[in-house]
């Protein structure tokens, strides 16, 4: 029941690893780690879902946060390896048409 | 009356164990047989529930407690999530429960609020949703084990 974040800087691009779950408990330490990321202009930050087990509305809220703040200050969000369970909660709230949401 | 089965939790209303009640829920739902997907469905919306309630905790001094309630039935589940910690009437509440009207409508995302897809998923994910509001808020979430969402007669016994 924890959130595991590994961010790796290259140059001009960070690559955000999350393992674990995403949910009001786990959403700070997230939020604190990825909203300076996208205050860079012309940084590219990629979030790999690969190894979420499990999301809901707080972690959305955070990539919705996430992403108000790239178009802000210019930089760019990806979401990658993003599974079919997690894809449908892009896909029911609409997300996956605003951000770039890549499935696995 | 349907014979059910009735398991009543109470957590403190803090962040830490909303993931406590998901592998409560993830237990209960795998004992009735649910699927895979219909148990992920369940453990979002009871999370979502119950996020609701701690997040509003914050604002109070006194954050109190949740209490949530699973119904056990031989085709469904129901799970019940109040923000007031006295046990409840279950049959009681359910009298007096009213439908969900307010679906959170789909704003542009400059103007989402962080958190305004809780009720929205909940309603997307579940077959049935009711609200109440007269005593604290109370929500009763059903979803049925048959994907469909309705309930299935018995079996018409033939005769040979």
């Amino acid at each position: 029941m924890n959130l595991n974040i590994d961010i790796k800087d290259e140059g001009k691009k960070s690559i955000v690893q999350l393992s674990g779950e995403i949910d009001v408990y786990t959403a700070p330490a997230l939020r604190d780690k990825l909203i300076p990321l996208t205050e860079k202009a012309g940084h590219k930050i990629k979030i790999d879902l690969e190894n979420i087990s499990y999301l809901d509305s707080t972690g959305l809220g955070v990539f919705i946060n996430a992403y108000k703040s790239s178009k802000q200050h210019n930089s760019i969000i990806e979401i990658i390896h993003v599974k079919d369970r997690v894809l449908r909660l892009f896909q029911v709230t609409g997300l996956h048409e605003i951000m770039n949401v890549v499935p696995k | 009356m349907t014979q059910f089965d009735f398991i009543e939790m109470k957590i403190p209303a803090k962040p830490a164990y909303v993931g406590v009640v998901r592998l409560t829920i993830s237990g209960i739902a795998s004992r009735m047989g649910f699927s895979y997907e219909a148990i992920e469905d369940l453990k979002i919306a009871l999370s979502e529930a119950v996020t609701n309630v701690v997040t509003h905790a914050y604002e109070k001094e006194d954050r109190g407690e949740v209490r949530i309630g699973f119904g056990v039935y031989a085709d469904k589940i129901e799970m019940m999530v109040a923000d007031q910690g006295e046990s409840f009437n279950f049959e009681d509440v359910k009298n007096r429960i009213g439908p969900m009207n307010q679906i959170n409508e789909m704003k542009p995302v400059t103007q989402m609020r962080e958190g305004g897809f809780g009720l929205y998923l909940i309603n997307a994910l579940m077959d049935k949703v009711e609200i109440n509001n007269e005593y604290g808020v109370v929500v009763l979430m059903t979803k049925f084990l048959d994907e469909t969402g309705v309930e299935v007669d018995d079996k018409v016994q033939t005769t040979n």
